[in-house]
């Protein structure tokens, strides 16, 4: 058996994310998911080999080590399961260390697993823990990125309207996605625009909402995609990188690590003109600004030349480039699962099982997760077809 | 526990983190806590037929589904335990107590909880012992006030239930508490008594020469420690900002405020701080600043601008 072993998703599924969910504890939360994904696959737990979970820090909901406890709902006990912890990328980092099992034939069909339960932690404080002498950041989270954007903003002299055009596409989008926490019917691009400042130049409706949800994928190897019922989703390329949160010569703009990332996904999957080969994009836009960001980064366009995309309507649904079909981090963001609905989202695409938010034709998608302080980079670049070679 | 004694003149200051966590308890915990409530003990059926107290809501050998519910018995036997001679606060009884697992009558798993004994010559593997509810009871853990030694033939009968009560109690709060002692170490201390003079000492790397403002001791990138100390300042660089539009709840800072990235002179990255001094819609990047002291505090209070020309771009665009 030479080389490594293609991997294929087979199950996807998702809870309905909203902003509790009062009527199940974590264990039934990432339970639901869990059962779609095997449903998908028409698989049951006996035919899972290993469980690869992720969720964001443990203090946000302060439950330590989660993961413990939820090997019964998730039918992990006597199989080996394994938590991974990359602060917001973690969905898609889980998402890759599950492939990697199955890449390596170290396990047949794996269930991966990320989760978060916003209602009931405590992010914002779990994330800015009082340290003595230190100086307190003078800002919310928003305030934390904000500057950034402002940066982003000089560099290329994007008109200042572009946040709004992301918010109010990728919320329309959402409408199309019955799993997507905000649902804003009566939203127009006047209501984003006139949406109050917060972190001036981060408007209110620019910025994710905070969400519970799970989201659940069963990876498995060619015998198993052979035998799956829907057509798999393959997986071309998979790639992690991090860099420190704070450096001398860190570019928050575009950083190095996330780069880097997106240069060995392509390599993998053999993408050399990601803007033409790649038909969709699910990327980590947790306020509105990213996206053009991420465009440069990701090298779908050249530094200073994002924000253009977003403008002339490439990033739309119907778009050259649909850039979050379902509604992205800004529609939903369950903080630990949202790394992970960017790539089981990147997968329904491939798969022609994305219902209303279906890109037409998509063959390749990429989904793309960050975390920490741009501190943590993972995506994967799926394809409709097995990779070759 | 000792901890290794830290080196003469490092600071050292208790950290504590402590939030109320709230619970969703979901269908099974919450029938099993709103029980407690009305002193019924409630176990879970396992597809196997064995009866799990406390309950879980899904099998721990099949995976599956979890629901039948059954009363137990509030007698039972201890199967193991530990002596605690120093109760910490949060625990269950103020008095030395022993933890032990109580295989309550009727179930085929053990309960942890506390056994209010005089001494540890009171306890032992096989002991009979009952619950001792507490006077007060709001569907908790801790509405078992703990276990109290009784002689009693054991019972393995258990009742069905379903699980229905008035008001059933669907959410908990658990309180978590972490107490750290936080040491700073030597470049952070370093940095923090030239502050006290006002001054800001950074530290340069030996191999890139970029300049740490705060030093952490070692340079990211390089992976090397940073000796040489350089000062910076007092005046710097507004690289980049934001205005802050809405109070945060531990920030004590009248809205609108700007809050900023600042490059002081001859640092290699920005630190943040607060722009005043001018109003808050003129603030721009490039502007020119300068620290403002307040009487006691450890950091500067604010920035403000100093007056010269604005920076060009060109001088701060690495920075940003």
């Amino acid at each position: 058996m030479p080389g490594k072993e293609p991997v294929a998703v087979v199950g996807i599924g998702q809870t309905k994310h909203v902003a509790a969910r009062r009527d199940v504890s974590i264990a039934g939360l990432v339970r639901e998911a869990a059962l779609r994904a095997l449903e998908d696959a028409e698989l049951t737990w006996a035919d899972i080999d290993a469980v690869v979970i992720g969720k964001a820090p443990d203090f946000f909901e302060g439950v330590m080590m989660p993961e413990l406890y939820l090997a019964d709902a998730l039918g992990a006990v006597g199989k080996p399961m394994i938590r991974v912890h990359t602060a917001g990328s973690v969905g898609g980092s889980t998402a890759l260390v599950a492939a990697n099992l199955v890449s390596a034939r170290v396990h047949r069909t794996v269930l991966t697993l990320a989760f978060e339960k916003q209602s009931e932690s405590n992010a914002m404080w779990g994330l800015s823990l009082p340290v003595p002498f230190q100086q307190p950041l003078l800002a919310g989270a928003g305030g934390f990125f904000a500057p950034h954007v402002r940066a982003y903003m000089r560099r290329t002299g994007a008109p200042d309207t572009i946040g709004s055009l992301v918010a109010y596409k990728d919320r329309r989008n959402a409408l199309k996605n019955p799993y997507a926490h905000l649902h804003e019917h009566d939203l127009t691009l006047e209501k984003v625009q006139a949406s109050p400042m917060l972190w001036d130049p981060i408007r209110y409706s620019e910025t994710c909402p905070s969400s519970d949800g799970a989201c659940a994928m069963v990876l498995t190897d060619r015998a198993g995609a052979d035998r799956a019922p829907r057509p798999a989703a393959w997986v071309h390329g998979g790639a992690m990188r991090s860099e420190p949160t704070l450096f001398a010569g860190k570019d928050f703009v575009s950083p190095r690590a996330g780069r880097d990332c997106a240069a060995d996904v392509f390599r993998q999957a053999g993408v050399t003109d990601p803007r033409r080969e790649i038909d969709a994009v699910e990327m980590y836009v947790p306020f509105s600004w990213y996206e053009p960001m991420w465009l440069e980064n990701l090298g779908f366009a050249e530094e200073g030349e994002g924000w253009k995309l977003t403008e002339s309507g490439v990033t739309e649904l119907d778009g050259d480039l649909p850039v979050n079909p379902s509604g992205g981090v800004l529609s939903t963001n369950p903080i630990g699962a949202s790394g992970m609905i960017r790539f089981a989202e990147a997968a329904l695409q491939v798969r022609g099982d994305a219902g209303a938010h279906q890109v037409e034709g998509a063959r390749r998608a990429l989904g793309h997760a960050y975390g920490g302080g741009a501190q943590f980079f993972a995506m994967w670049v799926v394809g409709d077809t097995p990779p070759t070679g | 526990m000792t901890a290794a004694a830290p080196p003469p003149g490092a600071l050292q200051a208790p950290l504590v983190v402590e939030f109320p966590f709230t619970r969703s308890l979901g269908p099974v915990q919450s029938a099993f806590l709103t029980g407690l409530r009305e002193r019924t003990v409630l176990g879970v059926r396992t597809e196997a037929g064995g009866v799990l107290v406390p309950p879980v809501e899904y099998d721990p050998v099949t995976a599956a589904e979890l629901r039948e519910l059954v009363e137990v018995a509030a007698t039972g036997t201890v199967t193991t335990w530990a002596w605690n001679p120093e109760p910490r606060p949060g625990q269950p009884l103020a008095t030395p107590f022993a933890w032990v697992l109580v295989r309550l009558d009727g179930a085929d798993t053990a309960l942890l909880h506390a056994l209010d004994v005089p001494g540890p010559e009171a306890v032992r593997t096989g002991l009979r012992v009952r619950i001792r509810w507490a006077a007060e009871r709001a569907g908790a853990i801790t509405d078992i006030a703990c276990f109290e030694p009784y002689e009693s033939s054991p019972q393995d009968d258990t009742t069905p239930h379903d699980g229905r009560f008035e008001e059933p109690v669907t959410g908990i709060v658990a309180p978590a508490r972490l107490d750290y002692t936080y040491s700073p170490g030597r470049a952070q201390t370093r940095y923090l008594h030239g502050l006290a003079e006002r001054r800001t000492v950074g530290e340069r790397c030996p191999s890139c020469a970029k300049v740490y403002v705060p030093p952490r001791g070692a340079c990211p990138t390089c992976g090397v420690a940073t000796t040489d100390q350089v000062e910076v300042g007092p005046r710097g660089t507004v690289t980049t900002f934001c205005i802050v539009n809405i109070k945060a709840k531990n920030l004590d800072i009248e809205v609108p405020y700007v809050y900023a990235h600042i490059a002081l002179d001859g640092a290699g990255l920005a630190l943040h701080g607060r722009i005043a001094g001018i109003p808050y819609d003129e603030v721009r990047m490039g502007l020119r600043v300068e620290p403002v002291w307040s009487e006691d505090g450890r950091y500067p209070d604010h920035y403000r601008p100093t007056g010269e020309p604005d920076a060009d771009y060109d001088t701060y665009k690495e920075l940003l």
